[in-house]
C-alpha cells in the first residue's frame, strides 16, 4: 500500500512538472497521414520527410510552440486510410496535415467533416477532395486549375496550335487534368489532334507516341507523374521525334529518375510551384536539410508538406489553439484562422477562401542543360 | 444418422453463438463507450468480410471450385449500392437510412447474382485451373468495365453512360469512371452488417446441410460418381456459385456504403486472393473458421500498426506460422486431447450440453 502511494505521488510530481513546464510552450500534436508503404509510397514517404524537416526545424528554434508528429500509413488505400484517421485520433492527434493522395483524401476528408477534424493536405489535388467540406484546404493546385492553367499558358505563349494528349485514364490525377486542358484548350482555338490513354500497368509507349508523332503534333500535353512520362520521353528520342513536351507538377522529379537520362528531358516544360534547383534562399535551405537527412532530392510532395507544417503552425497561432484542445473544438477555430492568413512558404505566396483550395502562382519552367530555368 | 444430426447442430449452434456473443461484446463496447475509435471504424468492413469469406467458402470448400473473381461480384454490389442509395436519396428524397441500405443491399446482392449467372454459365463448364484462372479473368474484366462507367441521377431518372462522360448537365454524378462511386453518404451500420452476417450464415447452413447441399458436396468429392448416380453437376455447382455472388453482392453493398467513396482499384484480383486466404486460413468447408479467420486477419494489420513500416512483413510471417500450426499434427492431437473432455462432457448430457452451447 505505501508504495502505491509513494507511486501515486511520484507520478502526480512528475505531471506536475510537465503541465508546469507546458504553460509557456503550446505543443501541437499534428498527424501526417499518407502512403509510407506500397505502390504509391514514394508520395507519402516525401510528404512525411517534408513534415519532419518543417517540424524539427520549429523545435530546434524553441519558439512558442512545439509539434509532435505522429505518422500514420494509409497504403494510399480508402478502406486503410480510415483506420490510419481512426488511429491518429485515438494517438491525440489534433489536426491531420494529409492525406497524402486524393481518393484516400476524399474517403478521411468526409469522415472528418461529420466528426469535426480539420485537414490540410499538401498534394491530394482533386477538386472532390475539398467539395462539399469545410474541413479540408489543400496546399497544392488543384487539377482542373493545372488543366486550364496549361491551355492558358501554351495559348498565350503561341507554343504551338496542334496538341496531343497522352493520359493515364486510370487515374483521377491524369483524368481530372486532361478534361479541364481539352475544355479549355477548345476555348482557346487549340486543337487536339491526337489523344491517347495508358494505365498504371502501361510501360511500353510506343503506340501513344507513334500516334502523336502520326498527327503531327507540335506539342505533347503530359498531365501525369514523371515516371510514365520519362519512359514517353525515351520512346519519343528513339523515334527521332521532338516536339515540345509540356508537363504539370508531378513531372517535377524527372530528373532525379534513376537510370534516366537527363538529356532526353531537355526543352521540357512544366508548370510547377516549387523547383529544388531555385535560388530562393528559403528552398536552398530546405534542401540542403532535406539531402542531408535523406539523400534525396526533394519532390514538390515534399516541399508541399515542409510548408504545410508552417501553414499550421501559423493558424494555430491566429486562432490560438492550446496544447489541451480536442480536435473538434480546434476545427471550426483553425478553418476561420486559414482563411485570414497568407503564408509565403517555399511552394510560393499562399491564401485560402472558404472553398479550400489555395490562391498562389504557378511558374513555368523549361528545363536546360539539366537545371529548370523560369520563364516570365 | 442422429448422431451426425446432433453433431450438426452442436457446431451450428456454436456458430450462431460465437457470432451472437461478438455483436453483443462489442455492442456494449461501444454504449459504453470502451472502445476505440481504430476499432469502430473497422466494424463494419469485418462484417463485410466475413460474408465474403463465408460465401466463398461456399464455392471453395463445399463446391470445390477454385473462384478467383468473387472481387468482382463485391465490386458489382458496392456500386450498385452506392447507386441505388444515391438514387433513392436525390429521385425520392428518402431520408430513412437503415430502409435505404436494405434496398441497396438487396439490389446489390440481386446484380451480383445476375453477373453470377451470367459469369457461371460459361465458366462452370470448365474444370479445375481453367476455371479459376476463367474466374480471375472476370474479375478483372467487371473492374474493367466499372472504370469507364458514367452514371448519374436526374428529374428522378438514372442516366448511364459508357466509355464517355455522357451525361445531362442537371445529372448528380454517382459513379464517375475512375474517380469510381462518389459522394456516397456512409450509412452503414454495424447492427445491418451482424444481421447480414446471420442472414448469411443461416443461408450457407441450411443449404449445405440440405439435399442440394449433399449434392454440391458429392459434385465436389467425386463427380463422376455424383453424375451416374443422376447428380446434376452443372446444376448443383452453378447453384453455389449464384448464392456466393449473391452474398459477396450484398457485403459488397455494405461495405461500398460504410466509405464516402468506392474505386475501382479496390477490387482487384489481390483482394480475390486475400478472400481466398481467409477461407484457407479458416479451413475450406468450415464456415466458423472462414468467420473467425476474416475477423482476425482484417484486424490484424491495424494491431500491429506499432511495427510502422515493418508491419506487413509481421503480417505476412503471422499467417505462416498460423498455417503451419494449425496444419501440425502433433499440435492438432494436442488441441483434440485438450477439447476431448468437454466433447465427452457433451456426448454425456445432451440436454444441457446443447443449453451450455446457447449460452456461450
Amino acid at each position: 500500500m505505501k508504495k502505491i502511494i509513494a507511486l501515486a505521488l511520484a507520478f502526480m510530481m512528475i505531471w506536475s512538472v510537465c503541465t508546469a513546464v507546458a504553460e509557456d510552450v503550446i505543443t501541437l500534436k499534428i498527424a501526417h497521414i499518407g502512403p509510407t508503404t506500397g505502390a504509391a509510397a514514394l508520395y507519402g514517404l516525401a510528404t512525411l520527410h517534408g513534415a519532419e524537416i518543417a517540424v524539427q526545424e520549429i523545435n530546434e528554434a524553441g519558439g512558442k510552440y512545439r509539434i509532435e508528429l505522429i505518422n500514420e500509413d494509409d497504403e494510399h488505400n480508402v478502406e486503410k486510410v480510415i483506420n490510419a484517421y481512426n488511429a491518429a485520433l485515438d494517438a491525440g492527434a489534433q489536426m491531420i496535415l494529409g492525406t497524402t493522395t486524393s481518393k484516400p483524401c476524399e474517403a478521411a476528408g468526409a469522415l472528418g467533416y461529420t466528426d469535426r477534424v480539420f485537414f490540410l493536405t499538401p498534394s491530394a489535388s482533386s477538386t472532390a477532395v475539398i467539395e462539399d467540406k469545410d474541413n479540408v484546404f489543400q496546399i497544392c493546385f488543384t487539377d482542373p486549375n493545372q488543366g486550364r492553367a496549361s491551355a492558358q499558358y501554351i495559348a498565350d505563349h503561341q507554343l504551338g496550335t496542334k496538341i496531343a494528349v497522352i493520359y493515364n485514364n486510370a487515374d483521377v490525377y491524369s483524368t481530372g487534368i486532361r478534361d479541364t486542358f481539352v475544355e479549355e484548350a477548345a476555348a482557346k482555338n487549340l486543337e487536339i489532334v491526337s489523344e491517347s490513354t495508358f494505365t498504371d500497368e502501361t510501360t511500353d509507349f510506343t503506340v501513344q507516341v507513334a500516334d502523336a508523332q502520326n498527327a503531327g503534333a507540335e506539342i505533347v500535353f503530359l498531365p501525369m507523374y514523371y515516371t510514365p512520362a520519362s519512359m514517353i520521353l525515351k520512346t519519343a528520342a528513339d523515334k527521332a521525334y521532338a516536339p515540345i513536351f509540356f508537363g504539370v507538377d508531378g513531372m517535377d522529379g524527372i530528373l532525379s529518375v534513376e537510370g534516366f537520362d537527363t538529356s532526353l528531358a531537355e526543352g521540357v516544360m512544366l508548370l510547377t510551384p516549387f523547383v529544388a534547383t531555385s535560388k530562393d534562399e528559403k528552398v536552398v535551405s530546405f534542401v540542403n536539410k532535406y539531402q542531408a537527412a535523406y539523400n534525396e532530392i526533394p519532390i514538390q510532395f515534399a516541399a508541399d508538406a515542409y510548408d504545410g507544417i508552417y501553414i499550421l503552425v501559423q493558424a494555430a497561432e491566429k486562432a490560438g489553439i492550446t496544447s489541451d484542445m480536442s480536435p473538434e473544438e480546434a476545427c471550426d477555430l483553425l478553418i476561420a484562422a486559414i482563411q485570414e492568413i497568407t503564408v509565403d512558404g517555399i511552394t510560393g505566396s499562399m491564401t485560402w477562401d472558404e472553398s479550400g483550395a489555395v490562391t498562389k502562382t504557378p511558374l513555368a519552367a523549361t528545363i536546360v542543360n539539366g537545371e529548370y530555368v523560369f520563364e516570365d | 444418422m442422429t448422431k451426425t444430426k446432433r453433431k450438426r447442430l452442436i457446431y451450428n449452434l456454436i456458430t450462431f453463438s460465437v457470432v451472437i456473443a461478438a455483436y453483443l461484446i462489442l455492442q456494449h463496447m461501444i454504449d459504453a463507450k470502451t472502445i476505440t475509435r481504430s476499432l469502430k471504424g473497422q466494424l463494419v468492413p469485418i462484417c463485410a468480410w466475413i460474408v465474403m469469406a463465408v460465401s466463398l467458402n461456399l464455392v471453395i470448400g463445399f463446391s470445390g471450385e477454385l473462384s478467383l473473381g468473387h472481387a468482382g461480384f463485391m465490386s458489382v454490389g458496392a456500386y450498385t449500392g452506392a447507386v441505388v442509395s444515391g438514387w433513392l436519396l436525390n429521385a425520392f428524397q428518402m431520408e430513412n437510412t437503415v430502409l435505404r441500405l436494405v434496398l441497396a443491399i438487396v439490389a446489390g446482392g440481386i446484380l451480383a447474382g445476375i453477373a453470377g449467372v451470367v459469369i457461371g454459365i460459361p465458366v462452370l463448364r470448365l474444370r479445375g485451373d481453367y476455371l479459376a484462372i476463367v474466374t480471375l479473368a472476370f474479375g478483372e474484366i467487371i473492374r474493367n468495365l466499372v472504370n469507364v462507367l458514367y452514371i448519374g441521377t436526374s428529374e428522378g431518372h438514372l442516366n448511364f453512360s459508357f466509355l464517355h462522360k455522357n451525361l445531362p448537365e442537371s445529372a448528380v454524378i454517382l459513379v464517375d469512371g475512375a474517380k469510381g462511386a462518389v459522394k456516397i453518404k456512409p450509412i452503414s451500420t454495424f447492427t445491418v452488417g451482424f444481421v447480414l452476417i446471420l442472414i448469411t450464415l443461416i443461408i450457407v447452413l441450411n443449404l449445405v446441410n440440405s439435399r442440394a447441399g449433399r449434392a454440391i458436396q458429392a459434385t465436389r468429392d467425386n463427380r463422376i460418381a455424383a453424375e451416374s448416380m443422376g447428380v446434376s453437376v452443372t446444376k448443383y455447382k452453378m447453384m453455389a456459385f449464384v448464392t456466393a455472388a449473391v452474398l459477396a453482392g450484398m457485403a459488397g453493398a455494405l461495405y461500398g456504403l460504410n466509405s464516402s467513396t468506392v474505386v475501382p482499384t479496390q477490387f482487384t484480383f489481390n483482394q480475390s486472393i486475400n478472400v481466398l486466404v481467409f477461407v484457407v486460413l479458416g479451413g475450406l468447408g468450415n464456415v466458423l473458421g472462414s468467420v473467425i479467420s476474416a475477423a482476425f486477419l482484417t484486424v490484424l494489420p491495424e494491431v500491429l500498426r506499432e511495427f510502422a513500416d515493418y508491419r506487413m512483413l509481421v503480417y505476412a510471417i503471422v499467417l505462416i506460422l498460423v498455417m503451419i500450426f494449425t496444419n501440425n499434427p502433433a499440435i492438432r492431437s494436442l488441441v483434440n486431447r485438450l477439447i476431448s473432455p468437454v466433447k465427452a462432457l457433451l456426448r454425456g448430457r445432451q440436454p444441457s450440453a446443447l443449453q451450455g452451447g446457447d449460452k456461450a
